[in-house]
């Protein structure tokens, strides 16, 4: 555990340089495209004279490069091929860099999958001085109890959600408050190892080096929630390529993510097997034809399927726009059931609100917001990224809500259990620091 | 699945389905390497900068170069210099008498024709204002390579015996010439002694008081540095106070037209003090003066 906060610790340690030097660049790792855009952080204590910064202080960074490459082996989120991922890895990067001007040399990187798997933690201690301190947050924190989560897996995020002093919940910021028991409930983000150690290993391999890593999941409900969504509780369904991502939001807080291994990709080789066309030309039709609802006029919308396989009979064929629907719903539906199915297992319908936010590429699909009212509940919307100062017009589509999400993480990451300083007692025995900090509370 | 091992011969070689997007390691290195600032600041201006260094660095090496490039820059500063525009052919002097022009022309220090960055006009007026005979020169190139020297003399105002011989000196002081015969200039007053070419001023002053007396006045003799002695002819001689001896004269001659002192045989007449001028009668003349003073008292000398 001490290993993984000192990794996080450094990862953090990189990110203050990145800041320093002014220049980051954030990389979204996703199945179906590798996206890169290069950040610059400068005049961060701008004054517009009403106390208030552009998009109420969010808008402390510039993006200055961008670039979207098609992604390569990447499967369900996680990396497949190493080599080839690289190389995407590098393309995206490199041209970022070119719109940039710049030499990036900190990424912050996220992907979808990795099987997250939440866990809610809490801890409590009896306050020594009967008022709450810096360190005694840190030791409620490093109280909780972590439960097994078994081998290879590794905690990707671990944020305090609540504090409770005595019998007072929902304290946002326990520091200064007077009281015996201290309570704090965590959540933990564990994912696979291996999966975060194949993406540092293919980051590493461009010279890169790491400056954080994030669940996709979680920070597309960063970009596409709106304050209140997230304050009041909201899901985000975040339909990616290769995984759907699910996050939910409380006061602000991410309180819960899983993913499902089911995207637009199984979408695109349903078509591609139904119509025995290419999946470049699944693809295509799926983007320009798709739909998941079926109507008297789709029977008549025939689509010419246009593939170039140089038997003329095969390649004039004709489908009607229903059959394609007929293909596309059952495996749209699938997914959203899927996602029905861990919302209802996380206990999405005991929140207050019952919002849920459908982003991500495959949520495009026309009629989506119909079906996943049928499916996940009635308060459906799309949510498109928050617009960042410099996004290309084409990086501002629901596609791109964990690349923007991920901007938003870099300026204003949420305290997370390894911001604080360890406690003490967690140190090895012999510490200098220990012994120091014994000289300090008794001379 | 794709191909997972290395290609073995080359008609194994699988051939590139369509061109690979991503750059190689190599490029991609090269490419964050050029846009890393210092470096490209470094290829940018100090390469260049590096290279001009080297290059002039090794032809100044070798001391044959360098005296060529010296010797180039030399021919061409001359060649510019020798232009027929800055050449100086003539001179021209204006205000001097014969031997003084003759003397400057004598001072230029190089021959003419020369080029007039050659010329050093300062120096030359310098050296021109040395001489004794020169108040002040004016020099300057004319368009057609003249040299123009404007000359102003100084005017001798009085004659100055000293040991050297007879000086002739301005109404300064200063020295014009030396003047080998006093009947050359017949027309200056003379003075004489040590410090008297000090005093100029003071002694035409005195000149022109002693107006009335010039056909007697033989000169002046400056007495141990400090006061005038006025010398007439017949060896009589006036001594003059150290200050206001204008006044002293002045009043000699209003004694000297009331009771024409000067006719007599006096030795010399004392004005120093201003109270009670004293004469001193001639060696020879004492008993006379004493039987007149005799006969006309009554009484009796032995």
């Amino acid at each position: 555990m001490t290993d993984l906060y000192q990794s996080q610790r450094a990862m953090r340690n990189m990110r203050r340089a990145a800041m320093q030097r002014g220049v980051i660049a954030v990389l979204d790792v996703g199945s179906s495209k590798i996206a890169c855009l290069v950040l610059r952080f400068d005049n961060l204590n701008e004054d517009r004279g009403d106390g208030l910064g552009s998009l109420a202080g969010q808008a402390q960074f510039r993006v200055i490069g961008a670039a979207t490459t098609r992604s390569r082996g990447v499967r369900f989120g996680e990396i497949d091929a190493m080599q080839e991922t690289e190389r995407a890895i590098r393309t995206a990067v490199q041209a970022a860099q070119k719109m940039a001007q710049t030499r990036v040399d900190h990424v912050i990187a996220c992907f979808a999958g990795a099987r997250p798997r939440s866990y809610g933690l809490a801890g409590e201690i009896q306050l020594a001085d009967g008022q709450v301190g810096e360190a005694d947050v840190a030791r409620v924190l490093a109280a909780c109890d972590v439960p097994d989560f078994g081998e290879g897996r590794e905690v990707l995020h671990a944020q305090p959600v609540n504090f409770a002093l005595d019998h007072r919940s929902g304290l946002g910021d326990p520091r200064g408050h007077v009281g015996n028991r201290l309570s704090a409930d965590m959540h933990l983000l564990t994912i696979d190892t291996v999966a975060v150690q194949n993406l540092l290993y293919c980051i590493k391999r461009c010279d890169l080096e790491i400056a954080g890593i994030a669940s996709s999941a979680y920070v597309a409900g960063i970009a596409s929630l709106v304050e209140d969504e997230q304050e009041l509780g909201a899901a985000c369904i975040d339909m990616g390529g290769g995984a759907t991502g699910i996050s939910i939001f409380i006061k602000k807080h991410m309180i819960f993510a899983e993913a499902v291994r089911l995207g637009g990709d199984h979408v695109t080789g349903d078509i591609a097997k139904g119509l025995s066309v290419s999946q470049a030309t699944a693809e295509r039709i799926k983007t320009f034809y798709g739909g998941v609802h079926a109507t008297g006029m789709d029977d008549r919308e025939m689509i010419e399927i246009g593939t170039n396989c140089g038997d003329w009979e095969k390649d004039r064929r004709k489908v009607s726009r229903t059959e394609l629907i007929g293909i596309m719903r059952p495996r749209v539906e699938e997914i959203l059931e899927e996602v029905r199915a861990i919302l209802d297992a996380a206990g999405f319908e005991h929140l207050p609100s019952q919002q849920i936010v459908l982003t991500g590429g495959a949520s495009q699909i026309p009629g989506l917001d119909g079906l996943a009212a049928r499916i996940l509940g009635q308060n459906v919307r799309f949510g498109r990224p928050l617009r960042v100062q410099g996004l290309p017009q084409a990086a501002t589509g629901a596609a791109f809500s964990s690349t923007v999400g991920l901007c938003l993480f870099a300026a204003h990451p949420q305290d997370e259990w390894w911001d604080f300083e360890i406690p003490a007692e967690r140190y090895p025995a012999r510490s200098l620091r220990r012994a120091a900090k014994w000289f300090k509370d008794n001379w | 699945m794709q191909p997972l091992r290395a290609p073995e011969g080359r008609f194994d070689r699988p051939l590139p389905p369509r061109r690979d997007p991503a750059p190689s390691r190599l490029a991609y290195r090269v490419d964050r390497l050029w846009l890393t600032p210092m470096f490209r600041r470094g290829l940018r201006v100090g390469l260049p900068v590096l290279l001009v260094t080297a290059l002039v660095g090794g032809y100044l090496a070798d001391s044959g170069n360098r005296a060529a490039l010296v010797a180039g820059l030399a021919d061409l500063r001359r060649e510019i210099e020798e232009r027929p525009e800055f050449m100086v052919s003539l001179m021209a002097i204006d205000g001097a008498s014969e031997p003084v022009a003759r003397a400057v022309r004598d001072m230029l220090p190089v021959d003419l024709p020369a080029s007039s960055f050659v010329l050093d006009l300062e120096a030359l007026r310098a050296s021109i204002e040395q001489i004794d005979a020169v108040e002040n020169a004016d020099l300057h190139i004319r368009p057609g390579g003249i040299l123009q020297v404007t000359v102003r003399e100084r005017q001798p105002a009085i004659l100055w015996r000293n040991a050297a011989g007879l000086q002739m000196l301005d109404i300064y002081g200063h020295r014009v010439a030396t003047l080998l015969d006093r009947s050359a200039r017949a027309d200056l007053p003379v003075i004489a002694g040590e410090g008297a070419d000090a005093h100029v001023d003071e002694a035409l002053a005195i000149f022109r008081a002693a107006e009335p007396i010039h056909h007697r006045l033989r000169g002046l003799v400056r007495m141990g540095e400090r006061r005038w002695d006025m010398v007439l002819d017949r060896n009589q001689r006036i001594l003059l106070p150290e200050d206001d001896a204008v006044t002293a004269v002045e009043r000699l001659i209003a004694l000297d037209q009331a009771e024409d002192v000067l006719g007599r045989d006096i030795a010399s007449v004392d004005m120093r003090n201003d109270q009670r001028p004293t004469l001193r009668i001639l060696g020879g003349r004492t008993a006379e003066f004493n039987t007149i003073n005799g006969s006309e008292t009554g009484v009796q000398t032995q």
